[in-house]
């Protein structure tokens, strides 16, 4: 280890081209599984082999089309998969650019010093394994395997969560908990005893009513429910979207409330208020299935629209006249969960909001509400017990968060930095799949977790941001490439969906599930993955369910039938016990009160924007993933650069110009390290600007997205936690306009 | 037999899968495109109106490129879909500068390219593939000459309109409004 001061500095991966490393033997055999597809063009294409997506986590069922030279030529929908409908979304399309990108990583790096300098070396395999092995086993030695932890936003990460567990360590985060879908987990769980779920168990395809809340669909690209938002409003259903921009969904509905950003709160609670006291709820459902009806209507009594008017600046006859639209509907109507939920740092009880909302419109286990999700009860292939940890990442936060369910990526990333009242940090990091930095909000914050590491090791297809801090970097073939774990999500109905290689994977590059054994197998813990190779695990696997990898080769997708009839078991009022513990849907928690969180949700002020400064708003591009599709030529070349969104009278007062370029600078005095392109449009409230998240990648070697637009996490250093499971709010910071470079900064 | 598309502009939500899924089908080459997305914001604060449009080459039943061009290249083919014989084009530009729609552009191997409505595709009886892609089905292709096609069903029943109609090229992609 280098005695540095910055032990850690960040390394543009340089030129490190395929080294003449490759394994003698394929590690697949190509001329197995592949067959011809029925729509064949002579001359253009031989084969196509099955595959689920992983340019989000949609994971949408597809196949892989190679023409006669065994190259990858285009992508498709599976007819059969319930995610996709036999149609990819853009970036599933464009998928076939993850393969050709060449700014892939290529080979193994290790992190050495010449002359003072730190770079990468190229390594072999082995010695990666080798260095990765020692330096767990050290750690483990010195701190305990529990101060390891993976962060893992991938299919691969899979694997290597069971090698920590066979390392005794239980720490496997994903951002997308804290950062995203966490409070409405919590939200929904402490009303009905279960969570959403991905896919969001939503019967948007025969609703009559979707109301959405900060939620773009369209430009969300999760593929099922854009293609079920189509089909509902092609039969009547009617949209209302709340959002401070006129979003492309509120630009498709019957009602856009521009909503005065932070105080959501207030028109669920006056939404409430209005259904309540107008009779409008579904009084045999409440009756039958809620606890704490009276109580939510002494809450609710003085929430009046004109109350959340003040608030809120939706005026009361619309919240009255949307409320009314919702009960016409019901009990065909969803109060969208939405998905990336951690916004002002009382987002559970935000949630929890909404989730009530669809309790008094009856809409949970309703057709057009929220359907009954099944996924196949599938059988891992047999492996010994895992030892049991003696410690957990929640160790580190005693009496805090006592309401996550899973663990927290900003937690886990908070407690690696020392202090003096903690007795272990983290000490070594597995990074697959996602760019912590741009991912987690603090982006100093998360480069001090890094630089207090041991070792960190980077698995990943492109060289983002955090490899530059990694010791050791793993170069992961494409999902194109490679083959994962069956996919078992929920959905209507249960199905089976396999990922196989369509070609071998490109320059030095290896599966996920090939890493982690072979790591296994150098820290003695190959036990832990007992199959010789991953068709055998995975046909195994399937043979438990009445199927084969043979046949999935051929089938891709397979549909199961339920194992009961009850996709909507509250549709007439059957009987029904909930997993709370009044067995009831909770309008009034009783596990809220328990942990010493407030049972029914309050509206609290959040903090504004000062003079001269906007709230900043992010959301997604249809053609992009976050940060990881910056790159990718396909999609690249449909939007190769993030722009602010200002109002025209905000753009006046500034004189700012369409197209112009300029830096955003946060109430922290943070600017944004790239500048970005000015948007002057009336799509926009006057109090906010908004940007596409995933630009702004400072790494060289991304040649595509390096310095094209500007990147939000720059610029999210105030973060609002949620006191009942850990989420990280990012909507409380404000930026306001620079026409010049902040201070250079060495990334 | 007289083809045609209509995008339903309701449906769309300019995801540009169509545009991604043109060029992965037909090897169009990065930095170049069939068909493309165009956003268009009407009204103030909050009184707005969002269109979104899947365009590409009208295929015009009076096109002025296959008038202008001076080797034939740009003929009619089977079913009034416009193309371009590549071997033919002597890259001149004419019918570049008289595409009111602005359709054709210069493919990096010399000749010009533009929208085929995938006719290798059309002739196996399939979709083109910006149609069969599209995640909202907002597109539909057909034969306006057969009025049980899906397209002749949606132009009765749906209010439409066309781009640039006073051009007089009788285009054949339509939108639904």
């Amino acid at each position: 280890m280098s005695t540095n001061m910055n032990r850690r500095d960040f390394i543009k991966v340089a030129g490190m081209g395929a080294g003449s490393l490759a394994f003698a033997t394929p590690l697949f055999d190509f001329s197995k599984g592949e067959i011809l597809a029925p729509d064949t063009v002579p001359g253009m294409y031989a084969k196509r082999t099955p595959t689920y997506c992983e340019i989000c986590f949609w994971k949408c069922a597809g196949w892989v089309h190679t023409n006669e030279e065994g190259k990858i030529w285009k992508v498709t929908g599976h007819e059969d998969d319930p995610h996709s409908n036999g149609r990819l979304c853009p970036r599933g399309t464009g998928g076939v650019g993850m393969y050709n990108d060449e700014d892939r990583l290529k080979t193994p790096l290790i992190r050495t010093e010449v002359g003072g300098v730190q770079t990468f070396r190229e390594a072999s395999w082995d010695e990666a394994f080798t260095y990765i092995a020692d330096g767990l086993k050290k750690v483990a030695k010195e701190h305990g395997p529990e101060c390891t932890a993976l962060f893992s936003h991938g299919s691969g990460g899979k694997y290597f969560g069971d090698l920590l567990k066979a390392f005794g360590s239980n720490n496997i985060t994903a951002p997308s908990y804290a950062q995203c879908r966490g409070p409405r987990e919590v939200g929904f769980f402490a009303t009905y005893g279960e969570g959403v779920g991905s896919p969001e168990r939503v019967d948007i395809r025969d609703t009559r009513c979707l109301v959405l809340i900060g939620s773009h669909f369209g430009e969300n690209m999760h593929n099922g429910p854009v293609q079920e938002i189509a089909q509902a409003t092609a039969k009547g259903a009617s949209i209302i979207t709340v959002d401070p921009r006129f979003s492309t969904v509120a630009s498709k509905s019957k009602f856009w409330l521009p909503i005065k950003p932070a105080t959501d709160m207030a028109l669920l609670l006056a939404w409430m208020h209005v259904i309540i006291n107008e009779g409008l709820y579904d009084k045999d459902y409440v009756e039958k299935y809620t606890y704490g009806f009276d109580d939510l209507k002494a809450h609710v009594a003085t929430m009046t629209p004109e109350w959340a008017y003040g608030l809120t600046t939706i005026k009361p006859e619309t919240i009255r006249e949307t409320a009314r639209e919702m009960a016409n509907a019901s009990p065909r109507v969803i109060i969208h969960p939405g998905r990336h939920v951690t916004w002002y740092g009382d987002d559970t009880q935000r949630l929890r909001a909404v989730a009530m909302l669809n309790a008094l419109l009856g809409s949970w286990g309703r057709r057009g509400g929220y359907y009954n999700p099944e996924k196949v009860k599938f059988k891992s292939y047999p492996h010994p017990p895992f030892p049991k940890p003696t410690r957990t990442w929640k160790d580190a936060f005693p009496g805090k968060y006592k309401l996550a369910g899973l663990s927290l990526a900003s937690g886990i990333c908070d407690a690696t930095i020392p202090t003096v009242e903690r007795d272990c940090s983290f000490k070594a990091w597995i990074v697959n799949g996602t760019n912590l930095i741009h991912t987690l909000p603090n982006q100093a914050n998360t480069i001090k977790a890094i630089q207090s590491l041991d070792l960190m090791v980077v698995v990943d297809t492109m060289p983002m941001e955090i490899t530059g801090y990694a010791d050791v970097i793993l170069p992961e073939c494409t999902y194109l490439e490679r083959y994962d774990n069956i996919r078992v999500s929920p959905h209507r109905e249960p199905t089976l969906a396999l990922r196989m290689p369509a070609a071998e994977p490109k320059h030095n590059t290896k599966p996920a599930w090939w890493m982690a054994k072979g790591i296994a197998d150098k820290m003695g813990l190959g036990h832990f993955f007992p199959w010789n190779d991953i068709e055998e695990k995975l046909d195994w696997e399937l043979k438990q369910v009445g199927s084969s990898l043979e046949e999935m080769k051929r089938l891709g997708v397979k549909k199961l039938d339920r194992s009961y009839d009850d996709l909507y078991p509250m549709e007439n009022l059957e009987d029904f016990e909930f997993n709370t513990n009044t067995g009831k849907i909770e309008l009034y928690s009783t596990a809220m009160e328990d942990e010493g969180y407030d049972p029914l949700p309050k509206y609290k002020a959040h903090e504004e924007p000062p003079e001269g400064y906007y709230r900043l708003i992010y959301g997604r591009a249809p053609m992009h993933t976050f940060s990881r599709t910056a790159n990718n030529p396909n999609l690249t070349d449909l939007m190769d650069e993030n722009s602010v969104w200002v109002n025209p009278k905000v753009a006046k007062e500034w004189d700012l110009k369409n197209d112009q370029y300029l830096w955003l600078e946060n109430q922290d005095g943070v600017v944004s390290k790239t500048p970005i392109k000015v948007r002057v449009t009336e799509r926009i409230r006057f109090d906010s600007v908004y940007m596409v998240h995933g630009f702004g990648h400072t790494n060289k070697k991304l040649t595509r997205a390096h310095g094209r637009g500007a990147s939000d996490a720059d610029l999210i250093t105030r973060v609002h936690i949620d006191p009942e499971m850990g989420g990280t709010g990012m909507r409380g910071n404000f930026v306001t306009f620079r026409f010049e470079a902040g201070e250079e900064v060495s990334s | 037999m007289r083809y045609a598309m209509a995008v339903d502009t309701l449906k769309c939500v300019g995801c540009s899968d169509c545009v991604v899924a043109c060029q992965t089908e037909n090897d169009v080459p990065i930095g170049h495109c069939r068909d493309w997305i165009v956003e268009k914001t009407t009204g103030t604060y909050p009184e707005l109106q969002l269109e979104i449009r899947s365009e590409r080459c009208n295929h015009c039943a009076n096109a002025p490129c296959v008038r202008t061009c001076p080797t034939e290249a740009s003929h009619y083919a089977e079913g009034g879909i416009v193309l371009v014989e590549e071997s033919e084009c002597i890259g001149c530009k004419a019918c570049i500068t008289s595409c009111p729609y602005d359709a054709r552009f210069i493919h990096p191997e010399g000749y010009v390219d533009k929208c085929t409505f995938c006719i290798h595709r059309v002739e196996k009886g399939q979709n083109p593939a910006c149609v069969s892609v599209c995640p909202t089905h907002a597109m539909i292709f057909g034969d306006l000459d057969d009025p049980n096609s899906d397209i002749s069903r949606a132009m009765a029943t749906r209010k439409w309109k066309s781009l640039i109609p006073e051009a007089g090229t009788d285009p054949k992609v339509f939108y639904l409004i």
